[in-house]
């Protein structure tokens, strides 16, 4: 178990205060001016040497996206946004950054804009998050009053300003463009990827957007120095991170591990163990829904970290662990979430927008026995034919849960589900328009 | 996407208060000079909590002449978003989570209060027209499932005969204290916290 003094987020249950003077206490703001005067170059150097990597979901290097921020501000502003969205089912982890350690993540604006050049930051926020938007307004008006950030940001002589922007409740404003398209006051619709936006991105200029997790952990990186972070966790899967254990588990709870951290450890020491005892698991989806699940015999022995989940056919995500015991019907857990996927998709791409209804409507009469054997497969292949032909990530998104599904419950399916269309009983079922045809046809077979 | 549908009953006039004013011209300025634009979604909040809880027509078309960008402009944004509502939803708008992490920890049960004592659909006002209640996709706070949230609160950690008392309360014109309902702090484990110790409830 990770050690209390190697913990950054030493305020996540707010047993201390968010206030700028509390957090000056747990070491905030102590020398960013000293951090910032070692430059750009070293401060990406440390970042890529701690092998850091993006907490919103991808996991992408923080370093190297920051050495893509074009070197000298030319003929358009850069920018620095902060991805607040936080809407990824099983994640609060953010959450608790906003309204407890705001004074991290404002810090860690500075030191990022700084080093992509970036005077204007916008933090988009999800809109449900009212309270927790407050709160960062009013830490975000505690450092421009010290002049930890404004004009002359903490004594750097760097010009600073950081402003919130609401969403409102739309999952996919999570996906970077479709933010940027949202903050430029326009339908979040993802772009079209490349150009990428640290080249063009808010406003058509240089754009580095990251997850609130990731930035609010830079000022504690540099700070006790790359080796320490890169020391904890494993390679290329360094440092800790904010896991959040939801569903059926005795004590719910949001903690801050070490990568790499046993996903029962986590389950049993943190979370209380599963309701019913480890016998009663069912499947654990480890990274937000939009990571497929795992079977109880894979969840015995897996450690959470990026690499570990992907040779699982998984992924780290967003940490939401989602744990889901024997007393649910996993078929229904999976309907109801393909039904997030269609209330959510933008609706730009064909395959995504109409193959996640069909994900959900298939998925719906599979958990009521509904379906036919055929369509075990049908799923499957629907699944195929949004995977990888769609403009954002959200298409994987959507589709991956599925497949977990059916990679480890296609036998519960199949068992369930012995719906023949030729079975030739009365029962009245709407999706199969020529029913009464069937019918008839049974009367002159019976007749 | 999101079904919306708009109110059939649409105020003539709309216009922002003195106050709205005020703010809708600092919002504006959050953004470079030429991308007024931006302040769409924040001129369509001002709009809304100003016209208790609800975005009339009248509201898109003065928001669309404020900012010098289209009618159709704002009517895009105001429908793709599905915290605007379109149409009246009472003083106290209830919106419970049923995606599922808090599904399997009974969100259903709090739908169920919400038929019992409302009204028995989605988005429709209650008798006393003073509430009512939806479905929500994940409100980002799932480790304290079921959860609701009433205005702008949240209301955790519940189970169906708390919701119960607070949904009377609020038709009763009363809204009770927000947070959790097992008297947790935050987000640490309720049982057997294991972390930052020495600080624990300082
Ligand atoms: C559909 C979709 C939703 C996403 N939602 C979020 C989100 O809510 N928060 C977030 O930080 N990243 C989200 N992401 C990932 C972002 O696109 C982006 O990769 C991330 O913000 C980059 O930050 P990082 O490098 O610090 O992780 C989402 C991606 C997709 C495809
Ligand atoms: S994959 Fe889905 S959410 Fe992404 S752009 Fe296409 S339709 Fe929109
Ligand atoms: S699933 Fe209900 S808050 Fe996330």
């Amino acid at each position: 178990m990770l050690e209390d003094k190697d913990r950054i987020f030493k305020n996540l249950y707010n047993d201390l205060g968010a206030d700028l003077d509390s957090a000056k206490k747990r070491g905030d703001w102590s020398n960013t001016k000293e951090i910032c005067s070692k430059g750009q170059d070293w401060i990406i150097e440390e970042l890529k040497k701690s092998e850091l990597r993006g907490r919103g979901g991808a996991g992408f290097p923080t370093g190297l996206k920051w050495s893509f921020a074009p070197k000298k501000v030319v003929a358009k502003p850069h920018y620095l946004v902060i991805n607040a969205d936080e809407s990824e089912p099983g994640t609060c982890k953010d959450r608790d950054i906003l309204r407890f350690e705001p004074h991290k993540l404002i810090e860690g604006c500075l030191i990022a804009s700084y080093a992509v050049n970036a005077h204007k930051c916008y933090i988009y926020l999800r809109g449900e998050y009212y309270n927790e938007g407050a709160k960062l307004q009013t830490a975000i008006d505690e450092a421009y009053k010290a002049n930890l950030i404004g004009k002359n940001s903490s004594g750097t002589g760097w010009e600073l300003d950081i402003y919130i922007h609401y969403g409102a409740g739309a999952y996919i404003c999570g996906e970077e463009t479709a933010l940027l398209e949202s903050i430029e006051g326009n339908k979040g619709q993802p772009r079209l990827k490349p150009p990428f936006p640290a080249l063009v991105g808010l406003y058509g200029c240089p754009t580095i957007i990251n997850n609130v997790e990731t930035i609010a952990v830079v000022p504690t990186i540099l700070r006790k120095g790359s080796n320490w972070f890169a020391s904890l966790g494993k390679p290329k899967n360094t440092g800790t991170k904010i896991f959040c254990i939801s569903g059926n588990v005795n004590s719910p709870c949001n903690v801050e591990e070490e990568m790499g951290i046993k996903l029962k450890d986590l389950i049993e020491k943190h979370a209380g163990g599963v309701v019913g005892g480890w016998d009663n698991l069912q499947a654990v989806i480890p990274g937000g829904s939009s990571m497929p699940m795992l079977s109880k015999e894979i969840s015995e022995n897996i450690t959470m970290d990026f690499d570990s989940l992907v040779e699982n056919k998984s992924g780290l995500g967003t940490a939401g662990v989602i744990v889901i015991n024997k007393d649910q019907d996993i078929i229904k857990c999976m309907a109801r979430i393909a039904r997030f996927y269609k209330h959510e998709s933008c609706g730009q791409c064909t395959p995504c927008r109409e193959g996640s209804g069909w994900m959900w409507r298939i998925l719906e009469r599979m958990a009521k026995g509904e379906a036919s054997k055929d369509e075990v497969n049908m799923l499957s292949d629907v699944t195929k034919q949004i995977e990888g032909h769609t403009i954002c990530a959200f298409g994987e998104g959507s589709a991956w849960p599925v497949q977990g599904l059916l990679r480890h419950f296609k036998k519960e399916i199949i068992e369930r589900n012995n719906f023949d269309p030729l079975v030739k009983n009365n029962k009245n079922i709407p999706y199969l328009i020529d029913q009464h045809i069937l019918e008839e046809d049974l009367k002159n077979v019976k007749s | 996407m999101s079904l919306k549908k708009v109110s059939k009953e649409q105020p003539d006039k709309f216009e922002f208060s003195d106050e709205n004013l005020n703010l809708a011209k600092k919002i504006v300025l959050n953004y470079p000079t030429g991308k007024k634009k931006s302040a769409v979604m924040a001129l369509l909040y001002l709009a809304q909590k100003q016209n208790n809880n609800w975005i009339p027509l009248a509201a898109m078309k003065y928001i669309a002449k404020y900012l010098e960008i289209s009618y159709i402009n704002v009517y895009e944004v105001a429908t793709f978003y599905s915290m605007y509502n379109l149409a009246p939803v009472g003083k106290y708008f209830i919106q419970i989570c049923t995606t599922t992490p808090c599904m399997i920890r009974g969100a259903y049960k709090l739908v169920d209060v919400c038929k019992k004592n409302i009204s028995e659909k989605e988005n429709e006002l209650s008798g006393n027209k003073n509430c009512s209640w939806t479905e929500v996709e994940c409100l980002g706070a799932c480790i304290s499932a079921p959860m609701a949230q009433i205005n702008n609160d949240y209301y955790e950690d519940l189970n169906a005969k708390q919701f119960e008392s607070i949904i009377k309360d609020i038709l009763k014109d009363k809204k009770p204290k927000a947070g959790s309902y097992r008297g947790r702090i935050n987000s640490e484990p309720e049982k057997n916290r294991q972390t930052l110790m020495e600080t624990k409830n300082a």
